[in-house]
């Protein structure tokens, strides 16, 4: 806990190893308070998506403590715990078999919520997302990707859990879908203030939503920084990225 | 004695051998399918069972239909009905396709849907009847159509056993040298052939999972 603000997801001295013995995350020790969205940043096979994975026990940490609301992991039987949870990824993972409708309302199903109940739910979350109510009776395969993600996240939205897993939501998409999407996720952030763990390698995207952005390499972490701090750090690798941010070029070369 | 004045003649006879003969492929394939597809999704969750049960299951197979018959006569309360016997007999061979389709079915469902299933919090349980089986359902009922064309034509062997079916008429018909007699049977089980294939086919669509085009 740090002052006022709860810490509502905390990994401490995490390691994770695979049964070979290669280590995919070393001594991880990082927090995300209650109402912030902590960003993972990294490239593939810095061990974010891992980590992630660790908080709803999708995998299982080594050595260490994985904390969600102060409670260990290992603590909350694993189905309260998922529940918790809310989980949207990048390749959407809907299920193709079910309408819209139905994936959205698959886990207050499960909770045995009213039909009506659901139903009224699942209308209100297709309008929070941007959808429209009719799209409700279509199946997944129906939509554009950037439909599909926006139901993602309506998805995990559905029973209103206090803590949101996104894995790259946004990864998939064409550049102005995605700004529209990132743009959309901030304001709806800004409404439910969810704590929000969220994994990507795009420094945009980091410093566009993050609270807090922690670099991952190589299964460590390297820092964890507001987006101010990251820009101005002096840190080596932060630096490289924020360089070869800001000299992306391509731009420049459409001029000359 | 031509073809069709034999069919007339022995109309209730045929009836009554083609519903023997549905029924035997019918209880044969209803047992295969509440052991098969068990073992399956078995397999699914115990990967160091698979190479067994599948190995199991191919050995079966490959012993050949009448051998199978024979060696199973000895069976206690098995052996002393023929219908008993055959119905065995057709359900050990209808369960390499069950098992292998079940388990191909829900081996090849998105590792990602897996994952966002369970990671939405959904029991074991929840995972596999709400999702896996139904989006594996038309891969085992593809399993399910190639046991029951094949169960049809081996349950004519049964016949030699004394377990009755459409085989009788094409056992009765060779033995007396007459095409027509063998004919009255083995068409019979050729059309049931044919239409089992054609209605599981169109369940298999069915179910299939809604794809992008």
């Amino acid at each position: 806990m740090t002052g006022s603000q709860q810490s509502a997801v905390q990994f401490r001295n995490v390691s994770y190893r695979l049964p070979s013995g290669h280590e995919i995350l070393r001594d991880l020790s990082l927090q995300a308070c209650s109402g912030e969205i902590l960003i993972l940043l990294g490239r593939s096979g810095s061990g974010k998506t891992t980590a992630l994975k660790l908080v709803n026990r999708l995998r299982e940490h080594s050595s260490g403590e994985v904390l969600v609301n102060g409670r260990s992991t290992r603590d909350w039987d694993i189905i309260q715990l998922r529940r918790h949870i809310g989980y949207a990824i990048q390749e959407v993972g809907l299920f193709p078999h079910f309408t819209i409708a139905r994936n959205i309302g698959l886990i207050p199903e499960l909770e045995e919520w009213p039909k009506e109940t659901i139903d009224a739910r699942v209308g209100e979350l297709l309008n929070l997302v941007g959808l429209d109510g009719d799209i409700g009776s279509r199946y997944p395969h129906q939509l554009s990707g950037g439909q599909r993600q926006r139901v993602g996240v309506a998805r995990a939205l559905a029973a209103d859990p206090p803590i949101l897993l996104m894995d790259e939501p946004f990864g998939a998409l064409d550049p102005l879908t995605r700004a529209d999407l990132q743009r959309e996720f901030l304001s709806l952030q800004q409404k439910l203030k969810k704590t929000v763990v969220f994994v990507t390698h795009d420094l945009h995207e980091a410093l566009l939503l993050g609270s807090q952005i922690a670099l991952l390499e190589e299964g460590k972490l390297v820092s964890c920084n507001t987006p101010g701090e990251f820009v101005a750090s002096s840190e080596p690798l932060v630096k490289k990225y924020v360089e070869a941010f800001a000299a992306d070029d391509v731009l420049k070369r459409g001029r000359a | 004695m031509n073809f069709w004045s034999f069919v007339s003649q022995n109309r209730f006879e045929i009836a009554s051998l083609t519903a023997e003969h549905l029924w035997m492929v019918g209880i044969a394939t209803l047992l295969a399918i509440a052991l098969g597809v068990p073992l399956g999704i078995l397999i699914t969750r115990r990967p160091a069972l698979r190479k067994p049960v599948i190995a199991l299951a191919n050995i079966i197979q490959t012993v050949p239909s009448l051998a199978l018959f024979g060696f199973l006569l000895p069976a206690p309360w098995i052996g002393e009905r023929a219908g008993r016997l055959a119905i065995l007999a057709l359900m050990l061979y209808s369960l390499l396709p069950m098992i292998r389709n079940t388990y191909a079915g829900i081996a090849g469902v998105d590792r990602s849907i897996i994952e966002a299933a369970r990671g939405m919090g959904l029991t074991d349980w929840q995972l596999l009847f709400k999702i896996e089986l139904p989006l594996a359902a038309s891969v085992i009922l593809a399993g399910i159509r190639v046991s029951v064309v094949i169960s049809i034509g081996l349950a004519t062997i049964a016949a030699a056993i004394g377990a009755g079916g459409l085989g009788e008429l094409i056992f009765r018909g060779l033995a007396m040298v007459n095409n027509a007699v063998i004919l009255a049977g083995a068409i019979p089980a050729a059309i049931m052939a044919l239409l089992a294939d054609f209605l599981i086919g169109w369940l298999e669509k069915r179910f299939a999972p809604p794809r992008e085009a």
